[in-house]
């Protein structure tokens, strides 16, 4: 009795918040209710017994996905009034797909049913209630399933890449740390040997020379520079 | 209600109630439909598309665990995560597209989205 109450009113929280998603008229409101939807497709799936996935679900898209939505969202100065136009002209276009494609899937699920021999058929059975459901889904995972589990790797990988390098922008004018140019230095860095106890009064302050005099000063002084500064 | 073939094992919150396979597709259903509702609904906000696409990829998981839970197999939430992946993955590249589009164009309307047509 629990579960079915608890099924009926995440269920409908899910189909109301995902209706204001779609029509809400802030996006910054939209991914607010995704993520609503998003928490009660997760006590959906502990209803279901997924526990894990209901985690995964709460963690990676509550946590990350749909942070990443808002992030976008707030980021980018977009004029939402404008984006409003043409609301209704496209709502009974779209309500009229949207009943054709409901009634499609209610004509499927109405004349559909499980095959005889579907339970025997099954490639990865429940152990049961002694694992836990993270327990048992690791092990086909690992052993099953482990190239479809690399290439998932894999693709968030290459989707990482795809979104630095898609997003990564050069700035002209921004200085940055080149080592090669650091390491290669030679001739600007002078060692010399001070007299010992002389102070700063009867030598003065030694500065760098400047970068148009540099050439001139080595050739002046002589020791002290290029090779024999490093050692 | 027609019954499965793992009714007699099927899980916990299925076993003791009325809440059945039927239940869990209507649900997922709806979900599809008011993704592609919203696909048509917001024709320029591409970030509310993205959304929707969300909406519906939720519903095929949703479909899939209920599939996985009734019929006591693991392999529908294995193909679950794979489909979580893939959506994290699509949600990452479609933002970094929007975001550099708004960066070169200054808006992020669909119908401006155009260049490609020739």
């Amino acid at each position: 009795m629990i579960a079915a109450l608890a099924f009926y009113l995440f269920a409908a929280i899910l189909i109301a918040s995902a209706v204001m998603v779609v029509t809400a008229r802030n996006p910054v409101h939209s991914v607010l209710f995704l993520i609503l939807a998003f928490f009660n497709a997760a006590a959906l799936f502990l209803i279901a017994g997924a526990e894990f996935l209901a985690m995964i679900l709460v963690i990676v898209y509550v946590g990350a996905v749909a942070v990443l939505f808002l992030f976008v969202v707030m980021m980018l100065d977009i004029d939402f009034a404008r984006l409003r136009e043409g609301f209704q002209r496209y709502a009974p276009f779209g309500a009229v797909i949207g009943g054709i494609l409901f009634l499609e899937l209610v004509l499927v699920f109405g004349s559909w049913s499980f095959a005889d021999q579907a339970s025997s058929l099954r490639l990865s059975p429940n152990p049961g209630a002694d694992v836990t459901n993270a327990e048992a889904l690791g092990r086909i995972l690992y052993t099953d399933y482990v190239y479809p589990f690399q290439a998932a790797g894999l693709i968030l990988l290459v989707a990482m890449i795809g979104a630095i390098v898609l997003t990564h922008r050069d700035r002209p004018g921004t200085r940055r740390q080149d080592v090669a140019a650091q390491v290669a230095r030679s001739g600007s860095i002078s060692l010399e040997k001070v007299p010992l106890g002389a102070g700063i009064r009867a030598l003065g302050i030694r500065r760098p020379p400047e970068p148009e005099a540099e050439t001139k000063v080595a050739e002046g002084t002589g020791h002290g520079h290029g090779h024999e500064g490093h050692h | 209600m027609r019954k499965g073939p793992g009714t007699v094992t099927a899980m916990r919150g299925i076993t003791e109630m009325e809440i059945g396979l039927a239940h869990y597709l209507t649900v997922g259903a709806i979900l599809l439909v008011l993704g592609v509702f919203g696909i048509f609904l917001n024709r320029k906000n591409v970030i509310v598309i993205l959304m929707s696409i969300e909406l519906i990829l939720l519903s095929v998981n949703l479909n899939f665990v209920a599939f996985s839970s009734w019929l006591n197999d693991l392999n529908g939430q294995v193909f679950a995560m794979f489909v979580l992946t893939v959506a994290a993955a699509e949600a990452a590249i479609g933002l970094a597209i929007v975001v550099i589009y708004f960066r070169n164009r200054g808006s992020i309307e669909v119908e401006d989205i155009s260049t490609l047509k020739g």
